[in-house]
């Protein structure tokens, strides 16, 4: 039973993770039909710039994180918008696609290339003790990890529910033609997802590689996941990345526990393909009508 | 169409045509492993073997030939390797450095005995030497040297009844464990749980799960690097507290400097390393250290040799004959009284097999600490 | 361009290309060909178009997405691989490999097509991560991640292909054969029902085009091609393990294809051609090349979504204004 308990909380610490990067990765496609290829890289990348600004030129821990956030900002949400997804806006899906996987590439050997081809280790917010109570061993990095990515997530949910922006950002995720009827200043809604997502990204980035040490390949992983994670959980609705990224990250831990450790991988993909026969709308997502 | 189609074909038309520029140099060729999940591995053998190469030019070369040592990337992939070798003998080298991963040497090494062309390689896999070619040359134990001395050391040293065994399923973890299983096989002591694991695999939790599940007297790990860390790390945080056995790797400088005090208390077989306590190595170590301004694994030192072991084949027959020299090395023992950059005694048998002192160690207060000296196998 | 005209100019593109790694100097004329490398390199781009064509045909014409192409390209080498130790001649290993990877593919795309358009792509991401795993766990039949070693090339008319030039003319007839099988199909009314498809599928259904059936018959088809391309992949590079069958390659083809021009005849080929000989051109930039790469394909992407083809269709455009 303290072994099952051990794993939900390894899962959800993870899964958390996987919530992040799957939220980002909903907005992006609700609000601008973008599918990102490079959003595992997404998450890999902002430690590095925080490691940058520690390691070469020397800034305190507290300052290189908030430049790493800002940084992500700047260069994964707004440069990336304008860049790679404005000229292939409207374009067709499957550029973009391809376009997105080529930035993966060019994130991942810039790294390789320009700063370590190693793992590095990352400097933990939160002090990496470990609690024992009742038989299970808990880190408080990994509750950390837990709370703080709730914390973001729910900032998010009143951010959206809750301010003017918020709902006029839902309403061009809904029907940007008709939110751009009704006065809602749709591209700037648009440069606001990805700024969230970039934000959401560097968050999830600084949280996790604390404990899973910062490599210039995480981002292969981690990008599949949340995407399974956004599919699995409703690709058109954000509570649906949440689900989806939590229940992947408790079934991953699940399965290499209970089934077999060598066909671990394929227990989420499992799920997708259930999910998308019988219920392709995703846990919680809306059925969509097909447009004619 | 057609204009389309002609442009289309001169756009293709260069870059097939490799031109080859070998003048009186000696060509050396390393097809390593400087990406993916060999790239720590690849990169240190490289470092040690242009090391050597450079030394070795600067004291005249080999038979007053200068060596040209260029490399070519295998990104870890077998496939890659494989054209890369082809490609390296089309340039009529007189032997070949690498590939360091076991599977990229299995799949290169009839291309090199085809072509008559050493292979010097840092592949530790069993099966690579049982296959006949009279070209492949180890520079470190294979696994059926390794193996059976860790499996003796559980059994007298650790004196485990049962082991449970953590490995990467890769060419080079899959490779162990299958030498491992059957070594511990062979001296009646039980796997009670046989754990594998993803190359970049981040989260350990249900892992170490299983492992603590199993109740074994000793846990075998045998990872790549950052992945031992983070298991060491994990193992700690859940209380694993059976004693941890490793190979090289796991005592390594780069899992202790990730793994920090989870790395502590960490035991096992090292087959080479900077911290043996050897003078000749202990100097190299710092002279690597102050060209490349990082710390060696024992993969540098492994590409350090091979260029000396290729001096030493081609000065024992005076020529520069790739056939030879592959020849040559079969049954030779190389000591360091007569070439210092051996660093250590060593001797190849007629399949390409080394055969070298070892240590066992102990990873204390973040160091590794060589705790015994083993024997070669025939002294 | 007529069908005698195109007819034509395939002809002559393939005696160019059975000319390009020949030794003719024993023939008078002072072209020394390529060398081993270079052979291979050349046969490597064959079958990587092949396989392309097949991605080709189910995204550029039938307007659907696979990520699995690699998947099945390593169905039909270890099929071949494994096949081949046992004894089975390569004729059968290969069309043995098409017919499989075509079954499999209608296997797949069966169910998923009963939901939506996307969904075909997540369905074939998953298989490939299956096949991956199932590549490299069952070690028993597929060697795991040693792989299988020492394939045999295969035997034609007691000849056996171990010089590269001649099995480079094998892969190269084969190749052709199945360019023209494509063409023809794609002639067809079968090919105007896919790309009706591409274009407007709703359209398409409303004009009595049964939409389930021509899209899975053109996503199995392209399968096939990946088993063919992979029966080749096998006896060329002589050595098999799970690593070229992953994800990852299974994007690149998707990559190669769009970089090519998705939905052109010759897409697939120069898409291929990127992809097997840009890193051999980079080589001078070892470190930097995949960097260099991947900017290339991102402007090439944002000025001309219609690939390479497209961008040569561009500036050739203008001459022929009539």
């Amino acid at each position: 039973m303290t072994d099952l308990l051990q794993l939900l909380i390894a899962g959800l610490a993870t899964g958390a993770i996987y919530a992040l990067a799957a939220i980002g990765f909903t907005l992006l496609w609700q609000t601008s039909q973008t599918i990102n290829f490079a959003q595992g890289e997404f998450v890999m990348l902002p430690a590095f710039f925080a490691l940058i600004a520690m390691n070469w030129f020397h800034i305190p821990l507290p300052i290189a994180l908030v430049l790493a956030v800002l940084a992500s900002m700047l260069l994964l949400g707004a440069v990336f918008r304008y860049a790679v997804v404005g000229p292939l806006l409207g374009r067709g899906v499957l550029p973009l696609v391809i376009s997105t996987l080529a930035l993966s590439v060019l994130m991942k050997e810039s790294v390789k290339e320009f700063v370590s081809a190693q793992a590095e280790s990352f400097p933990t917010l939160v002090p990496d003790l470990v609690i024992h109570f009742a038989g299970l061993s808990v880190s408080i990095a990994q509750l950390g990890m837990l709370v703080i990515s709730l914390a973001a997530i729910g900032l998010l949910q009143w951010f959206l529910g809750g301010t003017r922006t918020g709902r006029q950002m839902q309403a061009t995720a809904q029907n940007p033609t008709v939110a751009r009827i009704l006065g809602v200043p749709v591209e700037r809604m648009i440069l606001y997802t990805f700024l969230i997502n970039a934000a959401l990204a560097a968050i999830a980035s600084i949280l996790i590689s604390p404990i899973y040490l910062a490599k210039f390949s995480n981002g292969e992983t981690l990008g599949l996941i949340a995407f399974v994670a956004a599919i699995v959980g409703g690709f058109n609705q954000v509570r649906g990345a949440i689900a989806g990224g939590l229940l992947v990250g408790v079934l991953d831990n699940l399965a290499a526990a209970y089934v077999s450790t060598a066909y671990r991988q394929a227990i989420p993909l499992i799920l997708l393909v259930l999910i998308i026969l019988f219920r392709p709308q995703g846990l919680l997502g809306r059925k969509e009508e097909r447009a004619v | 169409m057609l204009r389309r189609t002609l442009a289309l074909a001169g756009l293709a038309a260069a870059g097939l045509w490799s031109g080859a520029a070998a003048a009186q140099d000696i060509v050396l060729p390393g097809v390593l492993e400087l990406s993916g999940a060999g790239a720590v591995s690849g990169t240190m053998f490289r470092n040690g073997a242009a090391m050597a190469v450079e030394e070795i030019n600067a004291k005249g070369g080999i038979l007053g030939h200068k060596i040209k040592f260029e490399v070519v990337d295998t990104a870890s992939d077998p496939g890659k390797a494989r054209a890369a070798i082809q490609r390296a003998l089309d340039e009529k080298p007189i032997a070949i450095l690498g590939p360091v991963f076991s599977g990229s040497v299995s799949a290169t090494e009839k291309l090199t005995a085809d072509a008559e062309v050493p292979q010097i390689m840092g592949g530790e896999a069993a099966p690579l030497t049982l296959q006949g070619s009279k070209y492949l040359f180890r520079t470190s134990f294979g696994q059926q040297s390794s193996m059976p001395k860790i499996a003796n050391y559980l059994r007298d040293g650790i004196k485990a009844k049962s082991v449970a065994v953590v490995f990467v399923n890769n060419d080079f973890g899959k490779g162990g464990r299958d030498s491992i299983v059957k070594e511990l096989a062979a001296r009646n002591i039980k796997v009670v749980a046989d754990v594998s694991t993803e190359s970049g695999q981040a989260d350990f939790a249900a892992d170490v799960i299983k492992v603590k599940g199993a109740n074994a007297d000793a846990v075998f790990v045998y990872l790549n690097e950052e992945e031992s860390a983070r298991f060491l790390r994990e193992a700690k945080k859940q209380g694993l507290n059976k004693p941890l056995i490793g190979e090289t790797t796991l005592l390594g400088q780069k899992v202790i400097e990730l793994a920090g005090d989870a790395a502590n208390g960490v035991k096992g077989h090292v087959g080479l390393t900077i911290d043996a306590p050897i003078p000749a190595v202990q100097e190299w170590a710092k002279k690597y250290e102050a060209k490349f301004h990082s710390k060696s694994d024992h993969n540098g030192i492994k590409g350090y040799i091979a260029p000396y072991m290729i001096k030493v084949a081609a000065e024992k027959v005076g020529k520069l004959d790739p056939k030879a020299i592959a020849a040559a090395l079969h049954g030779m023992t190389i000591t360091p009284a007569q070439e210092p950059g051996i660093l250590i005694e060593a001797t190849w048998d007629g399949a390409g097999d080394i055969d070298r002192i070892s240590f066992l160690g102990e990873v204390k207060d973040g160091k590794q600490v060589i705790t015994q000296t083993l024997p070669k196998l025939k002294p | 361009m007529s069908t005698r005209h195109s007819l034509l100019l395939g002809l002559v593109l393939l005696a160019l290309l059975a000319l390009i790694p020949a030794d003719l100097t024993n023939l008078g004329i002072p072209y020394p060909g390529l060398k081993r490398y270079g052979t291979y390199i050349l046969t490597l781009w064959l079958v990587t178009a092949i396989a392309a064509m097949g991605v080709n045909l189910i995204v550029g014409y039938a307007g659907q997405e696979t990520l699995a192409q690699a998947a099945f390209l390593g169905i039909g080498a270890y099929l071949t691989a494994i096949a081949g130790k046992h004894g089975v001649p390569f004729g059968l290993c290969f069309i043995g490999s098409g017919i499989v990877a075509f079954i499999v593919g209608i296997a797949l795309g069966f169910p998923a097509l009963r939901v939506q358009k996307h969904y075909l792509a997540f369905v074939t991401l998953a298989f490939s991560v299956l096949a991956w795993l199932v590549f490299r766990n069952e070690a028993e039949i597929t060697g795991g991640v040693m792989g299988v070693r020492d394939i045999a090339r295969p035997i034609v008319f007691g000849f056996k292909l171990r010089n590269a030039v001649h099995f480079y003319w094998f892969v190269l007839a084969i190749a052709a054969v199945l360019t023209f099988a494509l063409w023809w199909i794609l002639q067809s009314p079968w090919g105007r029902a896919f790309t009706a498809l591409r274009e407007n599928p709703l359209r398409a259904e409303s004009l009595g085009v049964d939409v389930r059936l021509y899209t899975l018959l053109a996503f199995a088809l392209g399968s096939a091609y990946g088993g063919m391309a992979g029966s080749l992949y096998a006896p060329l590079v002589e050595f098999i393990d799970p690593s070229p069958f992953a994800l990852g390659p299974s994007l690149l083809f998707m990559l190669m294809v769009v970089v090519g021009g998705s939905g052109t005849f010759f897409g697939p080929f120069v898409g291929a051609g990127v992809a097997v000989l840009l890193p051999e051109w980079l080589r001078a930039w070892e470190n930097y090349y995949l960097m260099i790469y991947a900017v290339a394909v991102m402007v090439l992407m944002a000025l001309f979504p219609g690939g390479l083809v497209g961008l040569v269709a561009f500036f050739t455009r203008k001459r022929s204004r009539l």
